[in-house]
């Protein structure tokens, strides 16, 4: 195929990429994005177990033995144990988003968009409560080793949700203006990516922090 | 093959179902509510400390792979993009397994041998405890 018949495949065909690769730019740079967003998690998560268990004064955890008398611990399991619930099914909402996009459903997509935003707000409400009862119970950044990395690795996380649900509101707006067509699959396909991410990370988080004493 | 047939192919793959999306989902509900169910019996002291750990892990693992694979769709896309992914996340983890070890593993022996003196002893147990 010479050069001439190769570009008028392109122009009619959208499935070429002209790149060295032959993959699309932006998915390749969401993906070492993404990896990026690998190591920084991945030295939050290991200055939190480097630290675990070394907290010299209180409040704790889990339930610990302090000079013979049992000090509860601070980690609300149940209501964790429910914002995880809600962080994974958003993800399975952001795949029907994407499924009703490559489908061409307008309305469809809106929903499931806002619906995974939705869901998103609740785990991000879910946090700023369990951040605000930690406060009141005594436990700041500078409290002890347990605060300083407790805060620091799931405001970090929180962070990205809240980024998120900005990212998936404005798509859903977008869609909800015939903007996000199948022909945009590739824009929710990358805002899914983000999205599954940041429930991956949580996927980490959850049982190193939380279930495993 | 060709740069000119490698555009052509690429991006081609066949994203799943919806009922297989929602089969994804149900399998990572019922994997967080074993999960959960491993913090219960340890706590309830059906299961020693390490063994509770190890079953979380698993699981999580496990959950952690169904994500990437199906729902990000690494499974079905390019195996560049799993290169790209896989090898920050192995980084990462081994970070996350070294200071595990190191402070939790190997330190805990060195601690246990610092408190062989009573002046040591007496720092140790006034020392570093749950938290």
């Amino acid at each position: 195929m010479d050069h001439a018949h190769a570009m008028a495949g392109h122009a009619a065909d959208p499935a070429h990429i002209d790149t060295s690769t032959g993959l699309d730019s932006r998915k390749m740079a969401f993906w070492t994005f993404i990896g990026s967003e690998c190591l920084l998690f991945g030295s939050l998560i290991a200055t939190y177990m480097a630290y675990k268990g070394s907290s010299l004064t209180g409040p704790y955890p889990h339930d610990t033995l302090v000079n013979g008398k049992l000090e509860h611990g601070i980690l609300n399991i149940p209501l964790t144990s429910f914002s995880t619930f809600i962080l994974l099914m958003s993800s399975v909402m952001m795949v029907l988003a994407l499924n009703a996009v490559q489908k061409g459903d307008k309305s469809g997509s809106v929903l499931w968009l806002l619906m995974t935003a939705l869901f998103g707000s609740v785990f991000l409400g879910c946090q700023v409560f369990e951040f605000t009862h930690f406060y009141h119970e005594g436990l700041t950044l500078q409290t002890n080793l347990f605060g300083s990395t407790f805060f620091v690795l799931t405001g970090f996380h929180g962070a990205h949700v809240t980024v998120g649900v900005i990212y998936l509101l404005t798509l859903a707006y977008l869609a909800h203006k015939g903007k996000v067509g199948p022909e945009k699959t590739l824009n929710v396909e990358i805002a899914g990516l983000y999205w599954h991410f940041v429930d991956v990370i949580w996927i980490v988080i959850f049982p190193l922090v939380y279930l495993i004493k | 093959m060709s740069s000119t047939t490698r555009e052509i192919v690429h991006d081609q793959h066949t994203h799943p179902t919806r009922r297989f999306y929602l089969f994804i989902g149900a399998g990572l509900l019922l994997l967080t509510v074993l999960e959960i169910l491993g913090y219960v019996g340890e706590t309830k002291g059906v299961y020693a400390s390490g063994t509770a750990a190890i079953l979380i892990l698993i699981l999580s693992g496990i959950k952690f792979f169904m994500v990437v694979a199906y729902f990000m769709h690494l499974k079905f896309d390019n195996k560049l993009f799993t290169g790209i992914f896989a090898f920050p996340a192995l980084l990462g983890t081994l970070v996350i397994v070294g200071c595990i070890m190191l402070f939790h593993v190997v330190h805990g022996v060195a601690t246990e041998y610092h408190a062989n003196t009573p002046a040591d002893a007496q720092h140790v147990s006034g020392g570093p405890r749950g938290g």
